[in-house]
């Protein structure tokens, strides 16, 4: 159960800043769901290949009997999105808190930091 | 090839997306150096449980520390930091960078780009446009 409970203290020492910091990440699921993608996939490959070639394994003892495809327990496949998630909560906190810009700001946006409508 | 070499070489690689492929340059933002000192702390913490209560056990030739297979973890020392073994700290550095430069890239290109982030809750609306 260890790595379970680590997993719930990285989504829930997070989460809360969607609703403290007001990070609006939830509302912007599909660009989320989109980054975890592209960005955790080559990363989970690195993962699925070094315990191929047995550089770490896990220890069955410490884990819920959920074995994935690749020998990926669930926790192990649960950590890409869930860190993922908690980094760009975090990253939108620290926005939030001081306002950017940091790069995705609609041009006029930079200097008049006014925002239209979406994209 | 080891875990070191792969951690410099993903390290290597995410720092040239971010600067020069996606033009994200998040390395030239404070705000994300101090998003990553965070994320940072909060790394040493988890990974160190994982490490150190041996969920996750590394192969003695794999990477620059003393594997699993051969002693203990130790805390510090032995090619580990916080228990865990400093490669994961390359790893955990170039997937927080890769995530978070695609994030910022897809915003850009018109991907939800809003609703945007703030102010925090102990801020009014009124107060954070002043």
């Amino acid at each position: 159960m260890t790595y379970l409970i680590v997993l719930t203290f990285i989504l829930l020492g997070s989460a809360w800043l969607e609703w403290g910091l007001r990070t609006r990440v939830l509302r912007r699921w599909r660009r989320l769901l989109l980054a975890l993608l592209i960005g955790g996939a080559p990363f989970l490959l690195w993962d699925i290949y070094a315990v191929a070639a047995g550089h770490w394994w896990f220890d069955s003892e410490q884990l819920s009997s959920v074995m994935l495809p690749f020998g990926i327990p669930l926790e192990e496949f649960l950590f890409f999105p869930i860190v993922g998630f908690a980094g760009i909560l975090t990253l939108e906190a620290v926005r939030s808190v001081r306002g950017g810009p940091m790069g995705d700001e609609p041009v006029a946006a930079v200097s008049a930091k006014s925002d239209g409508a979406d994209g | 090839m080891s875990y070191t070499l792969i951690a410099v070489v993903a390290v290597a690689a995410v720092i040239v997306v971010d600067l020069a492929v996606l033009r994200t340059r998040l390395l030239l933002r404070a705000d994300f150096w101090i998003a990553y000192a965070i994320m940072f702390f909060f790394q040493l913490l988890t990974n160190g449980v994982l490490t150190g209560r041996e969920v996750v056990q590394y192969a003695d030739d794999s990477f620059l520390g003393v594997g699993n297979d051969v002693a203990e973890p130790v805390f510090i020392g032995s090619g580990r930091l916080f228990f865990a073994p400093v490669e994961d700290l390359l790893f955990g550095f170039a997937m927080i960078l890769l995530i978070l430069a695609v994030w910022i890239w897809l915003g850009r290109r018109g991907l939800q780009r809003t609703p945007t982030s703030g102010p925090p809750r102990w801020q009014t609306p009124i107060e954070a446009a002043e």
